[in-house]
C-alpha cells in the first residue's frame, strides 16, 4: 500500500498536518479527546529534530509555544474544553505580542468537566471572545480528515501570514473517529514560512511597524535585533506606552489586520447552493450528517444545498448572505444551542429564515435529527 | 599592587532619586542629599574608591571612575 | 563594556519608587553579566508582571515581558527551543511563588538551564501592598490590617526540595555577593534560583513601619549572616546567606537532545 495512504483518527491526522506544515515545537498536556494528537508528535517531532514538551499545565502549555515561537520555530499546542479555557490569559498575550502559534481544542461538553468522551460543539464563542478585551481571532475546522489535515496546513500558514494565533476547534468525532487519509506530497499544499526581517544589523528595526501589505517581519530571538515583547500595549519597538494614539492605533490594527481579511481567511465548501430552497449551513463532525441529508434527499428532487463553513471567526457574514439570499429556509446544523445560528442570523436579510437542528446530549447529530427538523419548518415529509 | 585611586566621581542627578542608600553606606562619609534632594560627593578628597555606592545606588546614578578602571 | 552599555538609556530614570531594591538588582545582575563578557544578543530576559518584572524594559537584550506568574513557563519555551540562547528569569515573590509556584516547581524539577532571580520584598507592590506568600505570619499589609495569619515558607528548602541544582540567597544590601551569585547562577548549567532579600520601602516598609529603604538594608544586613557562621549558628533567628546547593545532573535539553537521538535511530517508537 502507498505509504501516503494512512487509515488513522483525526487527531493524527491533524498531527501529521502540523508535521507537513512545517511544525517544529509542541507543549502540551493531556486531556481528552485531544491526547492523541499530543501522543503523536511525542513519536513523530524527535524523528525530526523538533521538540516535544508536557508541561505541567495548560497555561504552561500555552505560554512555551509562545516563548518557542519567538526563537523562530512554527509551534503547536492542542486541548480540550476545561484546558482551553486555562489557556485564555496566554492566547489573548499571543493576540497583543502578534506572535505566531496553533492551538487546537479538540471539543467535548461542557461547561467544566462535562462529558469528556462525548461529541460537543459548545466552545465555537469560546474561541471567539474567549480571552478579555477587544481582539480578532481565527478559528478554522473542519469535517473530515483529508480536510482537517488541510485547515492545520492553513493555520500554520494564517498564523505566519498575519503575525496571529489561529484555533483549530475540532471536535470529539473527528478527532476519535478512523478514517482514509492520503498525505499531500511535499509542495501539494502551500506552506507559508516565517517571514523575517531583512533590516541589516545596526539599523533600527520595528517589529511592530506592519509594512506596506499589512505584514510584519519579524526576528528571531538570539539574532542581531533585540526587541522587547509585551501584553501592554506598545510602540513599533515593543515598548510598553500609554499614548491614546499608540493604544487606538494598536487595537485598530489587531482587529483589522484579521477583519479586513476576512474573505481571504474565509474556508467554505458548498453543495447544490445554486438553487437551493433550503440551505444547511454546518460546520465540523455534524457537517457530515447534513451532507448526508442533502445527498439522500437531492435525488427526490429536494432544492436543498449544503453550506459547510471551515472558518468561523472571523465570520464570513458576506458570503453566508450573498449565498443565503434566495433561499426559503436557512437550517444551521450544530452541536450546541445555537452559537453559529446566532451568527448566521446576524448575517443574512430577514434572520426569520433562520432555523436551528441541534443536539446537546452529548450524542452524534444524525441525518434523521436534522429532517426532522426540516418536516417541521416546512411541515411536509421531506 | 597599589590600590585604585578615584579619578571621577559622577552622579547622574537627572537618574538620582535621593533614597539615600549610597550616603549612608559609604564608608567615608563622601556623600550627602542637597538642597534639591539629590545626592552629592561633597567630600570627594576622602573617597577610597570602594564603589560600594555605585554598585548599591538603585537607580544606576552613580558612575565611580579609577585610574585602574 | 561599561554597565550602560547594557541598559536601555533612554527610558531612564527607571519607574521604581526611590530606594526601592528592585533597583539593586538591576544593579547587581547588569553587572554580573558584564564580568561574565557574554554578548548581548544572546541573552534573553524573560519576566511576569509586577514592579520588579519591569526590569526587562530596562536592559538591552530579548525581553519578553509576559503575563503574571508564567514567566518560567515562556522561559522554558525559549530555552527549549533554542537552547543556545542564555536564559534569565527575574521574578517577583508573588509572581515567582504564588501564581507561578507550580511552574516554578515544574522547572526546578526539569532542571533545565535557566536562571531565575526572586526578588524578594515580601508584598505585593505594582497592587499596592497586599500579602505575598513571603510576607510571613505577623506582618500587615492592605489585605491584613489584623496582622496577617499566612505562614510563609523558605524558598531555598523549596527551590531545594523540588531539583533545582543551583540555590542561593543574599540581600540588597549585599550587593557584591549579590553580583557574585547571579554570575555563578548564569555559568551553573541546571535550573539555577538566586533569592535576592529587597526592600519595598513604599509598602512592606511603611505598612510594617519598617522605616526608610536604608533602615531596611540595615535590618537585612542584621538579620542575615553568611551559612554556617558564628552568627547563623548561634541565633537560629537568623537568615542564612550564600550557596546552599550547587550539583550537577542531567540538563533538560541535553537530555532532549538523547531523546532525538534515540527517535532519528527508530529506538523506541
Ligand atoms: C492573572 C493576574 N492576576 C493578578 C494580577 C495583578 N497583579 C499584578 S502584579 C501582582 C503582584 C505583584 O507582586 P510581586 O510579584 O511580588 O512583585 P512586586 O510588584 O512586589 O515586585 C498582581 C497580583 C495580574 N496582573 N494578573
Ligand atoms: S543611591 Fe543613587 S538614587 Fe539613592 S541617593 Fe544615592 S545616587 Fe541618588
Ligand atoms: S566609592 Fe566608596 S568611598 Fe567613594 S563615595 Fe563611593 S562609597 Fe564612598
Ligand atoms: S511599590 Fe515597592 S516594589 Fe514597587 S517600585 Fe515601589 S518600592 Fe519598589
Amino acid at each position: 500500500m502507498n505509504q501516503n495512504i494512512k487509515f488513522i483518527q483525526g487527531n493524527e491526522a491533524c498531527a501529521e498536518g502540523a508535521i507537513y506544515a512545517g511544525l517544529d515545537f509542541f507543549a502540551g498536556y493531556p486531556i481528552t479527546p485531544s491526547t492523541e494528537i499530543a501522543e503523536h508528535l511525542a513519536a513523530r517531532l524527535p524523528q525530526k529534530a523538533g521538540k516535544f514538551i508536557q508541561m505541567e499545565d495548560e497555561i504552561a502549555s500555552m505560554c512555551a509555544i509562545i516563548g518557542a515561537s519567538l526563537t523562530g520555530h512554527k509551534v503547536l499546542t492542542a486541548t480540550s474544553g476545561p484546558g482551553f479555557s486555562l489557556m485564555q490569559e496566554a492566547l489573548g498575550y499571543a493576540v497583543m505580542a502578534e506572535i505566531p502559534c496553533v492551538i487546537v481544542n479538540v471539543q467535548r461538553g461542557g461547561p467544566s468537566t462535562g462529558i469528556p468522551t462525548h461529541v460537543s460543539q459548545g466552545d465555537v464563542n469560546q474561541a471567539r471572545w474567549g480571552t478579555h478585551g477587544d481582539h480578532a481571532i481565527v478559528t478554522l475546522t473542519a469535517s473530515n480528515h483529508q480536510d482537517v489535515f488541510a485547515t492545520t496546513v492553513e493555520a500554520f500558514n494564517i498564523a505566519e501570514t498575519y503575525r496571529t494565533p489561529v484555533i483549530l476547534l475540532f471536535d470529539e468525532v473527528v478527532g476519535h473517529m478512523r478514517e482514509k487519509l492520503v498525505i499531500p506530497e511535499p509542495g501539494e499544499i502551500a506552506t507559508v514560512e516565517r517571514l523575517r526581517t531583512s533590516v541589516a544589523e545596526g539599523v533600527d528595526y520595528h517589529p511592530y511597524l506592519p509594512r506596506e501589505d499589512g505584514r510584519l517581519p519579524m526576528s528571531d530571538f538570539g539574532h542581531v535585533h533585540r526587541y522587547n515583547v509585551t501584553g501592554l500595549y506598545h510602540d513599533m519597538w515593543g515598548f510598553p506606552s500609554d499614548n491614546p494614539d499608540v493604544v487606538h492605533g494598536l487595537i485598530r490594527h489587531l482587529v483589522d489586520k484579521i477583519e479586513n481579511n476576512v474573505n481571504e481567511i474565509a474556508l467554505y465548501k458548498e453543495l447544490y447552493l445554486d438553487d437551493a430552497d433550503y440551505i444547511l449551513i454546518s460546520y465540523g463532525s455534524s457537517a457530515r450528517s447534513a451532507r448526508h441529508v442533502i445527498e439522500t434527499l437531492r435525488p427526490r428532487g429536494e432544492r436543498i444545498g449544503l453550506l459547510e463553513l471551515q472558518t468561523l471567526w472571523p465570520f464570513p457574514a458576506d458570503i453566508v448572505r450573498e449565498k443565503c439570499r434566495n433561499a426559503k429556509y436557512i437550517v444551521v446544523v450544530e452541536m450546541n444551542m445555537g452559537q453559529i445560528r446566532q451568527a448566521v442570523q446576524m448575517a443574512v436579510d430577514d434572520p426569520d429564515r433562520v432555523f436551528l437542528a441541534n443536539r446537546i446530549d452529548g450524542v452524534f447529530i444524525t441525518p434523521r435529527d436534522i429532517r426532522k427538523l426540516l418536516r417541521v419548518i416546512v411541515g411536509k415529509g421531506v | 599592587m597599589a590600590k585604585p585611586k578615584l579619578k571621577t566621581h559622577t552622579i547622574d542627578r537627572d537618574w538620582c532619586k535621593g533614597c539615600s542608600i549610597c550616603v549612608e553606606f559609604c564608608p567615608k562619609d563622601v556623600l550627602e542629599i542637597d538642597d534639591m534632594d539629590k545626592a552629592v560627593a561633597a567630600r570627594k578628597d576622602d573617597c577610597i574608591a570602594c564603589k560600594l555606592c555605585e554598585l548599591r545606588c538603585p537607580d544606576l546614578a552613580v558612575e565611580v571612575r579609577t585610574d585602574k578602571d | 563594556m561599561a554597565v550602560k552599555d547594557y541598559i536601555r538609556e533612554r527610558f531612564f530614570p527607571h519607574i521604581w519608587c526611590a530606594g526601592c531594591g528592585h533597583g539593586i538588582v538591576l544593579n547587581s545582575m547588569i553587572r554580573s553579566i558584564e564580568t561574565l563578557g557574554m554578548s548581548k544578543n544572546e541573552i534573553v530576559m524573560v519576566s511576569g508582571i509586577g514592579c520588579s518584572s519591569r526590569i526587562c524594559g530596562y536592559v538591552d537584550f530579548h525581553t519578553l515581558h509576559t503575563i503574571h506568574g508564567r514567566a518560567l513557563a515562556f522561559a522554558t519555551g525559549v530555552k527549549m527551543s533554542k537552547p543556545e540562547l542564555n536564559v534569565i528569569v527575574p521574578m517577583g515573590d508573588g509572581d515567582a511563588l504564588s501564581i507561578g509556584g507550580n511552574h516554578f516547581i515544574h522547572a526546578a524539577r526539569r532542571n533545565i538551564d535557566i536562571t531565575a532571580i526572586i526578588m524578594n520584598n515580601r508584598i505585593y507592590g505594582m497592587t499596592g501592598g497586599q500579602y505575598s506568600p513571603l510576607s510571613g505570619a505577623g506582618t500587615l499589609a492592605t489585605t491584613a490590617p489584623y496582622h496577617n495569619i499566612d505562614p510563609d515558607f523558605d524558598v531555598v528548602k523549596m527551590a531545594m526540595a523540588a531539583g533545582a541544582t543551583f540555590v542561593a540567597r543574599t540581600t540588597t544590601y549585599h550587593a557584591k555577593e549579590t553580583t557574585d551569585m547571579i554570575r555563578q547562577a548564569i555559568l551553573h548549567e541546571g535550573f539555577s534560583v538566586v533569592e535576592v532579600m529587597s526592600q519595598c520601602p513604599t509598602y512592606f516598609g511603611r505598612k510594617n513601619r519598617l522605616g526608610s529603604a536604608v533602615d531596611m538594608m540595615k535590618q537585612m544586613k542584621s538579620i542575615t549572616a553568611p551559612i554556617g557562621s558564628k552568627a547563623a549558628r548561634e541565633n537560629p533567628e537568623i537568615i542564612e546567606r550564600g550557596i546552599f546547593c550547587q550539583e550537577e545532573k542531567p540538563e533538560y535539553c541535553s537530555e532532549y537532545d538523547k531523546v532525538i537521538e534515540r527517535a532519528t535511530q527508530g529506538q523506541g517508537v
